[in-house]
């Protein structure tokens, strides 16, 4: 793809050039910037599933209660700190260090911005870049897995070893499926190089449609759109964010890792989570929603994509996935750990295989037919995914057949009985009249407040007791079977 | 011919990254937990990739971190973690002498092979990155390039073993199930429904004054729930505290905390009834 970048976009001969203090103000910034980041998101988090929760959540320490995860980090740092008489001592404490350094690591490759001038040096807004850009990205994480599972492993408890486990197997699936999903990114930028990416996204396609010309977007989550739903969905599992955060489910493992950790050491694991959080969120920003560049209606002003103004651009979109997160977690209960092993590995990875070899034939025909990408999309892409979401929206159809059958027949009054045997009938709570003065009703409490005979009594003396003999067969009375998977 | 120039950053590199990656290898041998030997080879690997990136080869350092250190030794990590914890190697030789021979052995290969490869690249003239793959590519299409034109053939053999090796792991490990054979998810809870008790099991304590597993749960009535009794562990009855029944052996809640008056009402409750609903 031939580019007209601009004069201040980087190129990879940009970096590596810097005095050394322009590279010291940008790795503090960059630390600054993610430690900000999550104080903020962590505060963003918790107001914004209050919002969701008909709560108003955290509103006490600062200015509108945004200043509460700082009280609590600083607070986390001074509890005690225990170590585990069964730990294995210096890989417990090792563990929240791995986890913790190639967080703060990955984003070093993630551009900010164009190029600026700091006191005088032009230099771009990325500490740093290489023909390599976006696996770096992935090796980092790669090594955040081992924080996990190593601080499982030698907490010398059974739970957190079951959820380092648990994060080992996840972890890697998810990565297989997010590695792919980039592989159509680096098809149509032709780089692996964030720097790259985010130019090959600058430009919008110019298309002819029948005869009226327009400019499209350009933005591979538009263009590429199953690689930037699977990407979506992969980096949830692989920052253990919910419905993915079977290696911490509290229902289950109470607090799945790092359930021994406390005080700096557990702050460092919080720390590193959220810093994954947002570092996905501004690779997702910068592979798919056109990184530090103006989003449309913005960039017909000319000035959006020069000097400092694209931080916010690139800010703005990142705090907006950053809610996507947010939003899942208030939203979805978690998944079945088969479930979600067997949604990775059958749906997620096929797909994305399926789409790398659309996409690569795609790109192909279009070099050997002279067709732009503006021309693939309209021309191909756009019929296939209507035909895509037909048969989607078809098939969902038949497989709720029966629901909907059934829904029809019982509207028409249908001749199936739709009281279960096994319900108690119906008691004095629905006699017709409505509720006594002394059962109370919604306006007045109950006045009597004797309690009730339980109607479990009555049922238990008819069936026999088990005698006096209670250590054994507590499980033999009901034929009741556990939920195993199939 | 032999005009290597090394630079300062990578000599440092060099110097620094070499005693740790051999610190790594030797580690991994000495250590008797086999997880720290994994993790001193994982302390290699990392700095075997650091020096193919400082080698101007950074698609196979970021390869060497991604794959190796990533997916494989996480892998490895796996695997032995579920073999426990306290299972160190044993320090019984069970062979005489085993150790040293070993070492000596060990010793004689390296100088062996290091003599080889020594001898073989002691006059071999030096081209450079820039003059095999091009000024202009960059070392990802170059590697790209051989990958996919004169080394096709073994790149698709070897990635067809490793499809081999997989669908065989797989086959082996399969085992085959009837249709049927296992109740659905709905089914198990239909079958559910249809017993006298469509709740699950209360736990032991749930509703007692203790959380150990030999305390039964209550009944609202105060009876032991007997679906609760653990297994093989004989019901603890837990001391109930009396159990008030209405204002009058309650008293009022102020009454309670106590009065500073010396000479204290009897009237049960503290105070005159009617003044607290």
């Amino acid at each position: 793809m031939i580019l007209a970048a601009a004069a201040n976009q980087p190129t990879l001969e940009d970096f590596g050039n810097d005095v050394w203090w322009i590279v010291l103000i940008k790795v503090v910034g960059v630390f600054v910037v993610l430690v900000l980041l999550t104080l903020f998101a962590i505060v963003f988090e918790r107001k914004v599933v209050a919002r969701m929760q008909q709560r108003i959540g955290p509103n006490r320490v600062g200015p509108r209660g945004y200043l509460q995860s700082l009280a609590d980090g600083l607070k986390l740092a001074f509890k005690e700190d225990i170590m585990p008489a069964m730990a294995d001592k210096p890989v417990y404490f090792l563990a929240p260090v791995l986890a913790t350094v190639p967080a703060f690591l990955a984003f070093s490759v993630i551009p900010l911005g164009p190029v600026v001038s700091i006191f005088g040096q032009q230099t771009p807004l990325q500490l740093t870049d290489a023909p390599i850009g976006v696996l770096i990205v992935l090796a980092c994480s790669a090594m955040g897995i081992y924080g996990i599972v190593l601080g499982g492993w030698a907490s010398g408890s059974t739970y957190p070893l079951l959820g380092s486990l648990r994060s080992a197997a996840q972890m890697i699936s998810y990565e297989i499926a997010m590695g792919l999903s980039i592989v159509a990114v680096f098809l149509y930028a032709g780089s692996m190089s964030t720097s790259e990416i985010v130019a090959a996204q600058a430009d919008g396609n110019e298309v002819s449609f029948f005869g009226l010309e327009f400019t499209g977007p350009s933005w591979y989550a538009v263009l590429l759109p199953v690689s930037f739903v699977i990407y979506a969905i992969a980096v949830v599992g692989e920052t253990n964010r919910a419905p993915f955060d079977l290696p911490e489910a509290e229902s289950e493992l109470v607090g799945g890792f790092h359930t021994e950790y406390s005080s700096l050491k557990f702050a460092l694991f919080f720390l590193a989570e959220y810093i994954n959080m947002v570092t996905v969120s501004a690779l997702a920003a910068t592979l798919f929603l056109g990184g530090w560049r103006a989003p449309w209606p913005i960039s017909i002003w000319d000035g959006a994509n020069s000097g400092w103004w694209p931080l916010l651009w690139f800010f703005l979109k990142v705090v907006a996935a950053l809610f996507v997160f947010i939003w899942l977690r208030g939203t979805l209960p978690r998944l079945r750990y088969d479930q979600f092993m067997r949604f990775g590995w059958k749906v997620l990875v096929p797909v994305a295989f399926a789409w790398i070899l659309a996409v690569a034939t795609m790109r192909a025909v279009a070099r050997e037919a002279n067709l732009s990408t503006g021309q693939v999309a309209l021309f191909v892409g756009v019929p296939i995914a209507l035909l895509v979401i037909a048969g989607l929206l078809l098939a969902s159809r038949a497989s709720n057949r029966d629901t909907r059958l059934a829904a029809r027949e019982a509207a028409a009054g249908s001749n199936h009985p739709t009281e279960p045997e096994v319900l108690p009938p119906p008691g004095p709570r629905r006699r017709p009249g409505g509720p006594s003065r002394a059962e109370g009703g919604f306006p007045i409490p109950p006045m009597d407040l004797a309690v009730p005979p339980s109607p479990r009594l009555h049922r238990r003396d008819a069936v026999a007791p088990e005698g006096a003999v209670v250590g054994t067969g507590r499980r033999s009375t009901a034929t009741i079977e556990e939920d195993v998977d199939d | 011919m032999n005009d290597v120039v090394i630079g300062t950053g990578e000599a440092v590199v060099f110097w620094v990254l070499g005693p740790i990656s051999l610190a790594g290898a030797l580690g991994m041998v000495l250590s008797r937990n086999a997880v720290h030997s994994a993790l001193w080879l994982i302390n290699t690997m990392l700095a075997l990739g650091v020096f193919y990136v400082v080698q101007e080869a950074p698609f196979l350092g970021a390869v060497q971190i991604i794959v190796y250190t990533g997916a494989i030794m996480i892998l490895f990590l796996f695997v032995l973690m579920l073999v426990g914890r306290d299972s160190s190697d044993s320090v019984v030789e069970t062979l005489r002498g085993q150790r040293v021979a070993a070492i000596v052995l060990g010793l004689g290969f390296a100088g062996l092979v290091g003599a080889g490869i020594a001898r073989a690249t002691q006059d071999l003239p030096v081209a450079g990155l820039a003059a095999v793959q091009g000024a202009e590519t960059s070392n990802i299409e170059a590697i790209a390039g051989l990958l996919y034109s004169r080394y096709l053939l073994a790149f698709e053999v070897t990635g067809a073993l490793l499809i081999t090796a997989a669908v065989g792991a797989l086959v082996l490990t399969h085992v085959e199930r009837e249709a049927g054979e296992r109740r659905t998810q709905k089914e198990l809870s239909r079958a559910r429904f249809l017993t006298g008790r469509a709740q699950t099991l209360p736990g032991p304590g749930v509703y007692a004054r203790a959380n150990s597993v030999a305390a039964p749960g209550l009944l609202p009535d105060g009876r032991l729930a007997e679906d609760s009794f653990a297994t093989g562990i004989e019901p603890q009855e837990v001391e109930q505290m009396p159990r008030p029944a209405g204002r009058a052996q309650l008293g009022s809640p102020d009454a309670a905390l106590g009065t500073l008056d010396p000479a204290p009402s009897d009237v049960p409750g503290g105070r005159e009834g009617g003044d607290h609903r």
